[in-house]
């Protein structure tokens, strides 16, 4: 792998650099199907990198990291262009300093690959309205995290509601898929008519809303959050007209299904890596109507 | 703020209307947590159960045992899927699991859970017994019987036949005997069987009897592994989902195609089986004419089995045998050389095969197809072992440039132009064209454009039996081929065995070559030569 460090420089610059290690390392063309721009804080930038870099090994990317630094030093543009091993794509970190933080995406758009997908993640603080942002509006997806609003996560999913536009996506949603489709395989079999629901898990986990909005979307009924000791979700009970089909899961692994009638069986239900979400992430670009659905029922019967 | 999504029922409608022919689609319509738009949520068989014959066999332990777990550890086998192990071992159910284990910690693509093998190991069975045992079978009915009875999997039972062919009719004969084969209400059956489908057309006719005594032809499930492959189906996608190609995808601007299957290894232990099969029956009938048919079809006027099915057959039937199988045709045997730095013997010195064999390990020949598009366009497959690497690809080779304003020297080792679909083992594409060679001078020479899509990714690129398990389970069947093919592809290959086995030995070539010399003067008389791989 090549790191080369590059100081006080420009986005011109930046591309020169790329060119010319590219051409150091006598592969002059990759096969990259879309840029993902990180947009992170510096306590964020490794373990996001890292889960880019992983995700990138299935989506071969330009991953472009910009961190916005200290807004009262002097102007200046740093970056750090990797390129080798660790991706099939590229890395540029960028550290933005003075008033230039307000304009990143200045230095962000001229080194977007021409004529791909752009993909931008907000590890952890994320705009009001995603798509209004100056980064945001440059890309077809936008992913945001709102288990990276530290404690306010479930209430950072009502504003998501509000400055929603197509192609937004938040991971806490993603987080739910193997659970979404453990339930949806339980209902292949008919299951009847389900009077109400309960989903539990650890207290602030902003998944759990969401789950529950979706559940009482899909099945008209009213579905309700309850804490739990953890971690991440434990259960989803649904009330039959006889008996109750519950998935619980206490070890974040190894999940039982029961349901009236039938013998509880154990399914794998692993908690994911961040790599692993947001591989799931760059899958499909379009919009995500299901996402948009439980969300803004979820912001409808928010009493926050 | 847009109009929150429609309501579930709107969807449920809209799901049964877009699932069309899906044959889940009453599932769709009964669950109200699908919907089209939802896509994320991947296909996830129903509950049932996998009864495996063969569990000691080769592809059991390096391909199927392993695949079964990777699906489970992506999240796509359903709670209660049970694996029913059946083979005349005297093993009780712990043996089989170790079994599994073994191969699963060996060969499987993902990495290993704890909590995944958990959840397979709950549901592995075995049953002992030998085919032609009655007894055996019954308990095999009653083990399911009880499987449905603590695992909930509802009478959906796979049979996958990962046995010899000589052991079907005697297999079949029993699941109809117990009323294994017949679905009762509300459930299914199917039967999953594995090249070779015959060694000609009578006894492909003849095994597609059998097994259609007991099981109707829609639940039973051809494997061609090939098809399973990401970049077979990627050869649809290139074809139909793009403006680019399908304007030049005819005699107007096609030279020729060339499909290649080449592999390093020799027959291996596989003797018994290979001798007198040979590589045309092994390679060119099922996956290289398969591969044909995928270049060659028109474009269907959906994904779905019977579209798909019925434009591969057309294309097929359209194949043509040349007039002179003697030139048109070459056939080899490996003799003993240098394979990749290893000292390896020949073909008549292998263990098992007689000295005087007449098995081809080597054949080419050339079809042409006869419709509007590809008149005059010859289609050269290729297949042998012991070549000099292991590869699999189809080329596109587009005819030369009508004129060319450069002089004759400027463009000397100008090639023609290409477009290789990789199959393996580095899956991808290949594009060849002319570029201008830097400097003052104008030389023209070719130069290849490569694409892969992250298939170096090992969590995320299922492996082709993966994707087939979980289409049997789903009963989905576009990638299955249909007896028909299968029958078709025979009447082609079928008058090149007759002829060759007028022919005495073949011909021999050096291992680690790239086959016989007749496979390169077959090319030469066109005026053509094979790609090098």
């Amino acid at each position: 792998m090549t790191t080369f460090m590059l100081s006080d420089t420009t986005a011109g610059k930046i591309s020169a650099q790329f060119t010319h290690l590219r051409h150091q390392m006598g592969a002059p063309a990759i096969g990259m199907v879309l840029t993902l721009v990180v947009v992170s804080e510096e306590r964020h930038q490794y373990d996001a990198l890292r889960a880019a870099t992983d995700a990138a090994r299935e989506h071969p990317s330009r991953i472009i990291v910009v961190i916005s630094r200290e807004a009262d030093e002097p102007i200046r543009l740093d970056a750090e262009l990797r390129i080798g091993e660790s991706t099939p794509g590229e890395v540029v970190v960028l550290r933005l300093y003075g008033e230039l933080t307000q304009h990143a995406d200045s230095v962000v758009s001229p080194l977007l690959l021409p004529d791909t997908p752009v993909v931008v993640w907000w590890p952890g603080a994320a705009p009001d309205a995603p798509a209004k942002d100056a980064i945001g509006a440059l890309a077809q997806r936008r992913i945001t995290d709102a288990t990276g609003f530290d404690h306010s996560g479930v209430k950072s999913l009502v504003t998501r509601a509000k400055g929603y536009t197509p192609g937004d996506t938040d991971l806490a949603w993603a987080r739910l898929t193997p659970w979404r489709s453990l339930l949806a395989a339980a209902f292949d079999q008919p299951v009847g008519k389900v009077r109400k629901g309960l989903v539990e898990a650890s207290p602030g986990n902003p998944s759990a809303p969401l789950l529950a909005a979706w559940l009482s979307e899909r099945l008209g009924a009213p579905i309700k959050v309850a804490d739990s000791a953890g971690p991440g979700l434990t259960a989803v009970r649904l009330q039959l007209g006889e008996g109750e089909l519950a998935v619980t899961r206490t070890d974040s692994r190894l999940a039982t299904l029961s349901r009236p009638g039938q013998p509880d069986r154990n399914v794998a239900l692993a908690r994911r890596q961040t790599s692993e979400l947001m591989a799931e992430e760059m899958r499909r670009l379009d919009s995500d109507e299901i996402y948009e659905a439980a969300v803004k029922r979820f912001a409808r019967t928010y009493k926050g | 703020m847009t109009e929150p999504a429609a309501p579930a029922e709107d969807a449920v409608t809209a799901a049964a209307a877009v699932a069309g022919t899906a044959t889940t689609a009453e599932v769709l319509a009964a669950n109200p947590l699908r919907d089209p738009r939802d896509k994320r949520l991947p296909r996830v068989a129903g509950p049932c159960v996998m009864v495996l014959f063969g569990v000691t066999g080769d592809l059991a332990k390096r391909k199927l045992l392993p695949a079964i777990y990777d699906l489970g550890n992506r999240g796509l086998l359903p709670p209660g899927f049970s694996l029913v192990g059946f083979a005349r071992r005297d093993w009780k159910d712990q043996d089989f699991a170790q079994l599994t284990h073994d191969a699963v910690k060996a060969h499987a693509r993902t990495p290993f859970r704890e909590e995944v093998w958990k959840q397979l190991r709950e549901g592995i069975h075995f049953v002992p017994g030998e085919f032609s045992d009655d007894g055996a079978f019954d308990a095999l009915a009653m083990a399911l019987a009880e499987i449905d009875e603590t695992r909930g999997t509802g009478g959906n039972y796979a049979f996958y036949l990962s046995v010899p062919p000589r052991f079907f009719p005697v297999v079949v004969e029993q699941l109809k005997r117990t009323g294994l084969a017949d679905a009762p209400e509300g459930s299914w059956r199917r039967v999953v069987i594995e090249k070779p489908f015959g060694h000609d057309l009578r006894s492909a006719h003849e095994l597609n009897e059998i097994t259609t005594s007991a099981f109707p032809e829609s639940s039973i499930f051809r494997i061609d592994h090939y098809l399973g492959k990401e970049t077979v189906q990627n050869i649809m996608a290139l074809r139909f989902a793009n403006n680019l190609y399908e304007p030049i995808w005819n005699r107007g601007y096609v030279d020729h195609v060339q499909i290649t299957m080449a592999e390093d290894i020799g027959i291996g232990g596989r003797a018994g089986y290979y001798d007198g099969i040979g590589a045309a029956r092994d390679v060119i009938q099922n996956h290289l004419l398969q591969l044909l048919a995928l270049v060659g079809m028109e474009d269907p006027t959906s994904f779905d089995a019977s579209a798909l099915r019925r434009e591969k057959e057309k294309v097929l039937k359209a194949v043509r045998l040349p007039a002179n199988l003697g030139l048109n045709t070459a056939r080899g045997q490996y003799a003993a050389g240098w394979q990749g730095g290893e000292k390896v013997v020949g073909y008549l010195e292998e263990e098992g095969i007689s000295s005087d064999s007449t098995t081809e390990t080597y054949a080419a020949i050339k079809l042409e197809i006869a419709n509007r598009r590809w008149a005059g366009v010859p289609f050269y497959l290729r297949t042998g072992k012991r070549l000099g690497r292991r590869v699999t690809e189809v080329a596109v080779v587009f005819q030369r440039a009508p004129h060319l304003p450069f002089s004759k020297d400027d463009t000397e080792i100008l090639g023609q132009n290409a477009l290789v679909i990789r199959v393996q083992p580095d899956e991808g594409i290949t594009v060849r064209f002319g570029s201008k060679v830097p400097g003052t001078a104008m030389e023209v020479r070719d130069v290849s454009m490569d694409f892969a899509y992250g298939e170096s990714f090992l969590e995320s690129s299922p492996e082709a039996y993966e994707r087939l398990l979980l289409d049997v389970m789903i009963g989905d069947p576009p990638l299955f081929p249909h007896q028909r093919e299968v029958e078709l592809s025979w009447k082609i290959l079928d008058p090149i065995e007759e002829f060759w086995a007028t022919q005495g030995q073949p011909e021999p070539y050096e291992a680690g070559s790239w086959g016989p010399p007749s496979a390169d003067a077959m090319m030469a008389r066109d005026g053509r030569v094979w790609r090098r791989l």
